[in-house]
């Protein structure tokens, strides 16, 4: 399921060596009714220069991904799989390896910017604590105009570097910590919902910034969002996420004009726009992770579903190259029975 | 009684089942913590229900039939004529009768230390009924009527906060004593006073939050009078809070009536309290007696100690903010508007409108 | 009003009618809220009252206990903080773990214990069996000194009076750390749950995702914030430390505010225990708003 898809936004051609290989990652919370896989055994490469929108409904496991690539989960929360960030692996790093890989290699920008920044600090003191905890030859002087460069590349006066966070507004606080994410020039960039506490037009600035972060530097930029209409302006690829698992990936244009897994199809008829005439909602509701249905997870709330669906996980087909989909409605994914049409299990269970 | 229905039954468990779901899920620490406590306080609550049948002596007595631990007062008949009566030897260091010494004054430091618990819990309860008597529905008024009472009855609740509560008992104790002949009753209203604010102010920021309520908007657009709506509707939302407050105000008057004592201005000598027998005990200690003063102060700590436990535990227990990260609620199950999968879910802790027909 | 102190110093000796005519001049026959008003006019100007039982005046009183009271105080408060300081944090840092189970229960205990009893078992301990420490006072009479400021400790240091200086401390340690301990288990209880929250902040967890050291990420981050609040507290606790003042002076004979109140209380001599009351509450609002102060200089956010 890899595929590198041109990289329209720069028009240079991109690499064909993954700065993020994703190979089985799974990230299992304790609670006491037992083990909580939010992510389950997914696999996806990320491209420098490429950014890869991560889209899914609220629980989906989407942050836990973003989470679980960084090591920053709670207590009692398990990461397994690989993950190899330019040859290094981050699942089982030490504490001393993951601290030298966060800020340096892979940056998270967080969703809501307000509380991110410690109150009692003043902004470029983040910068040069950012900057000398990976560096630790730089003087502060050095590390002090290093903030206020990167805070102008972010649209943020230079004469405000030594302002105290409740200075700013929420899009300027969040321009600050995406500013203080890429100082150290990452080769990966993780934005976890980076604009939904922002009002819309300090979102555009967010999403015109990180784009060009992407474009400029290379930066190889992992959105995730609820908001598909984000994904649809700034994303190279999009992974479609549904209980822990990636149902389908494919370029932009093919996932929106030619949706292929049911999941995908309901979610894209769930958006509103002016086209719009009617609300389309999925039925039903998001399967509890503590214990999940057998098979394909979406199965309960498709209205394609086969018998089939509830036996086995299907393997993600292609049903257009570069276009995955990991649904027995596909050749490629499994064993198909020839002799069920699409939707005889729906049908019994909506009886 | 007639038996109830299976589904009474069931709704009950239910109910049950619900109001036991914090303390499920709070740690195990915390709920040992919150059992010992129950333990302490239900100890001492036992000993001051049922002083007699663990203390061997009188809570004032100093002497005993021969043969006996009998009063002499309380016996029939008189000392030397029908039988022997002895006196309980002065400073005497724990022994086998005796267990934990015995006063300059020849009264049982056991005994006393077992009949200091009634006291010490008569204090809490009609301190914390004058407390609550005055303070919720001061609070209930304030709250709902808002306006110039309002305002002058804040102004006055800080000015009582702010003096230190031994310090504001100690006055209030100091005017009674101009009035009424020191006892339990002066003791109680002393103790009571320091904790009437904290009242009042739980209950009028909770009344004004709960005037806010639907419920009571609509009770009120249908006419019904601002007294019955206080009554019925304010009054059964706000009163969940009392029981917290009271958990948490209970040691510290275990503390402030102690302090009382200690100063000479508790419920007056011969009565067994706890602060007044360390007090007495002061001048012992310079010779060297260790008992007469250790037995009664540990007693106010184990108390104290046993009533923030389950105080500070049913709080925590009840207010989740504290609980571990790993621990999380059910996954959102709404699509749109998305919160962050990975925040836990808050438990609402305001207690929930109870739906009384009207 | 019945036992003023008109009737209790006189009232066996001179009849109702001659009490009445000194009620009369004495004012204490005006409107109680009148009494009071006249009174608040004065302690405006610094009279605080005159006693009945006392050739001082009650601001003088208060300027000779209050050094006695204040180093007592501060020297807990410095107790207290420290040791919540060091249990509460660490106890969070590790949470649940055995130092913060020890931690939790010491703050609960220690809290629960009266320190009148405190006190007594100390005496009895370090005064009495081990004859390490004085039991009592805040010097011992055979010192010859001169008290500039009348905190014994300072005076030993701007005399040069060393004998002053250590003994004022050897007087100090067990009154002071009795009433300090008592009131640290507030201290490590604020601290523990202020850090387990500050521990778990938004601005710690992005500082650990751009790679800030662990050490760093808990001492410059998590504590400093825990810290903010913990000033707060010290003001609110400074009520119950004067609280606890007036029994850890009793017990411990020190010569200060607290003891002198409750001797008053006992000779009923109402316009001194007013002044020293009154005083006590404008030390109460002048030290939160000091609080203010400190809390708009460690906090950018707080702006006047």
């Amino acid at each position: 399921m890899t595929s590198a898809v041109s990289d329209t936004a720069s028009g240079r051609p991109p690499s064909n060596v993954p700065v993020l290989q994703v190979r089985d990652l799974s990230v299992a919370y304790g609670t006491p009714r037992g083990s909580l896989g939010a992510v389950d055994r997914i696999s996806f490469d990320l491209y420098p220069g490429e950014s890869l929108g991560v889209v899914g409904e609220s629980g989906c496991g989407k942050s836990s991904m973003g989470r679980g690539l960084m090591q920053l989960l709670p207590a009692g929360a398990e990461v397994s799989g690989s993950a190899t960030l330019a040859g290094r692996e981050l699942v089982g790093a030490s504490d001393q390896q993951l601290r030298r890989l966060r800020g340096e290699d892979i940056a998270l920008v967080f969703q809501e910017p307000m509380t991110r920044l410690d109150p009692l600090m003043k902004v470029s003191a983040h910068f040069v604590e950012a900057i000398r905890a990976h560096r630790p030859g730089v003087d502060k002087d050095e590390a002090r105009h290093m903030a206020r460069e990167a805070l102008a590349q972010m649209g943020i006066p230079r004469t405000r570097a030594d302002n105290y966070p409740h200075e700013f507004s929420g899009g300027m606080r969040q321009r600050i910590m995406i500013a203080l994410g890429i100082v150290l020039k990452p080769a990966v960039v993780i934005a976890d919902e980076p604009t939904t506490a922002l009002d819309v037009i300090v979102e555009a600035q967010i999403l015109d910034l990180l784009d060009r972060l992407r474009a400029d530097e290379r930066v190889g930029l992992i959105l995730i969002t609820h908001n598909l209409g984000i994904v649809a302006e700034t994303c190279d690829r999009v992974a479609v996420m549904y209980a822990g698992h990636i149902v389908e990936t494919g370029s932009v244009e093919q996932v929106f004009n030619d949706p292929k897994h049911p999941y995908t199809r309901g979610l894209m008829a769930s958006t509103i726009s002016l086209e719009t005439t009617a609300l389309h909602s999925i039925e039903g509701y998001p399967p509890d992770l503590v214990d999940p249905p057998p098979g394909c997870r979406f199965h309960p709330r498709c209205p394609d579903a086969m018998y089939q669906c509830r036996e086995k996980i299907p393997e993600h087909a292609e049903p257009n190259p570069g276009q995955h989909a990991s649904c027995y409605l596909y050749p490629g994914s499994g064993q198909p029975d020839p002799e069920e049409p699409p939707g005889t299990l729906a049908a019994a269970l909506h009886a | 009684m007639p038996p109830l229905s299976g589904r009474r039954v069931t709704a009950l468990r239910i109910r049950v089942e619900h109001a036991l779901r914090p303390w499920r899920r709070a740690n195990p620490m915390a709920r040992r913590l919150v059992l010992l406590g129950s333990v302490i306080t239900l100890g001492f609550a036992f000993l001051a229900a049922f002083p007699s049948l663990v203390a061997p002596y009188g809570e004032a007595q100093y002497r005993h039939v021969v043969g006996t631990n009998e009063d002499p007062a309380a016996a029939e008949g008189r000392c030397g004529d029908e039988f022997e009566c002895e006196d309980i030897p002065r400073r005497l260091s724990p022994d086998t009768g005796f267990p934990f010494g015995t006063t300059s004054g020849r009264l049982d430091v056991l005994s006393r230390v077992v009949w200091g618990s009634r006291v010490a819990f008569s204090i809490v309860v009609l301190s914390t009924v004058l407390a609550m008597g005055i303070g919720v529905p001061l609070g209930l008024i304030s709250g709902y009527r808002g306006g110039k009472l309002d305002r002058v009855l804040v102004t006055l609740m800080d000015a009582i906060y702010v003096i230190p509560g031994l310090l504001l008992a100690i006055i209030i104790a100091f005017v009674l004593k101009a009035y009424f002949a020191p006892g339990l009753l002066s003791a109680a209203a002393a103790v009571g006073v320091v904790y009437i604010p904290q009242y009042y102010r739980v209950i009028r920021n909770h009344t004004l939050s709960v005037k806010q309520e639907p419920f009571v908007e609509a009770a009120r657009s249908l006419g019904a009078k601002p007294n019955t709506i206080i009554g019925r509707y304010v009054l059964f939302n706000v009163v969940q809070s009392v029981p917290v407050i009271f958990t948490l105000n209970a040691a510290d008057a275990v503390l402030t009536l102690a302090g009382l004592g200690f100063l000479g201005y508790g419920v007056p000598y011969p009565q067994a309290e706890w602060g007044l027998d360390v007090s007495r005990a002061i001048s012992d200690v310079v010779s060297g007696f260790w008992w007469t003063a250790f037995w009664p102060g540990l007693a106010i700590m184990l108390l104290v100690t046993g009533l923030t436990l389950v105080g500070e535990g049913l709080n925590d227990i009840i207010n989740p903010l504290l609980r571990v990260r790993g621990f999380r609620g059910r996954v959102p199950r709404r699509l749109e508007p998305a919160p962050a999968a990975d925040t836990p879910v808050e438990v609402n802790l305001s207690p929930a409108p109870t739906q009384e027909n009207p | 009003m019945p036992g003023d102190p008109i009737s209790a110093a006189l009232g066996d000796r001179l009849s109702a009618e001659q009490i009445e005519v000194r009620r009369q001049a004495a004012g204490l026959n005006d409107p109680i809220l009148v009494q009071y008003g006249r009174y608040l006019g004065g302690v405006v100007q610094g009279d605080l009252g005159t006693p009945a039982t006392d050739p001082r005046n009650v601001r003088q009183i208060v300027f000779d206990l209050v050094p006695a009271t204040f180093e007592l105080t501060m020297f807990a408060m410095v107790v207290a903080v420290v040791i919540g300081i060091l249990v509460g944090a660490i106890g969070a840092r590790y949470r649940d773990g055995p130092f913060d189970v020890g931690g939790r229960i010491f703050g609960i205990v220690i809290y629960a214990a009266p320190v009148f009893w405190l006190g007594i078992l100390a005496q009895l301990l370090f005064a009495n069996r081990w004859g390490l420490l004085p039991s009592g006072n805040r010097i011992s009479a055979r010192i010859v000194f001169e008290d500039p400021t009348g905190f014994y400790l300072l005076d030993g240091i701007i005399t040069g009076n060393w004998a002053l200086w250590s003994g004022a401390l050897k007087h100090l340690l067990l009154p002071g750390m009795t009433l300090g301990l008592v009131i640290s288990g507030v201290f490590i209880r604020m601290v523990r749950v202020n850090m387990l929250q500050t521990l778990r902040a938004d601005y710690v967890e992005a500082a650990q995702a751009r790679g800030v050291a662990n050490r760093r990420v808990v001492f410059a981050h998590a504590f400093k914030n825990a810290l903010v609040p913990v000033v707060t507290i010290m003001g609110l606790q400074f009520a119950l430390l004067l609280g606890g003042a007036i029994l850890t002076e009793t017990t411990f004979s020190w010569p200060g505010l607290g003891q002198a109140l409750v001797e008053f209380i006992n000779r009923r001599d109402y316009a001194a225990v007013q002044g020293i009351v009154t005083f006590f509450a404008i030390m109460i609002v002048i030290v939160s708003l000091l609080i203010d102060i400190i809390n708009g200089l460690l906090d950018p956010r707080v702006r006047y």
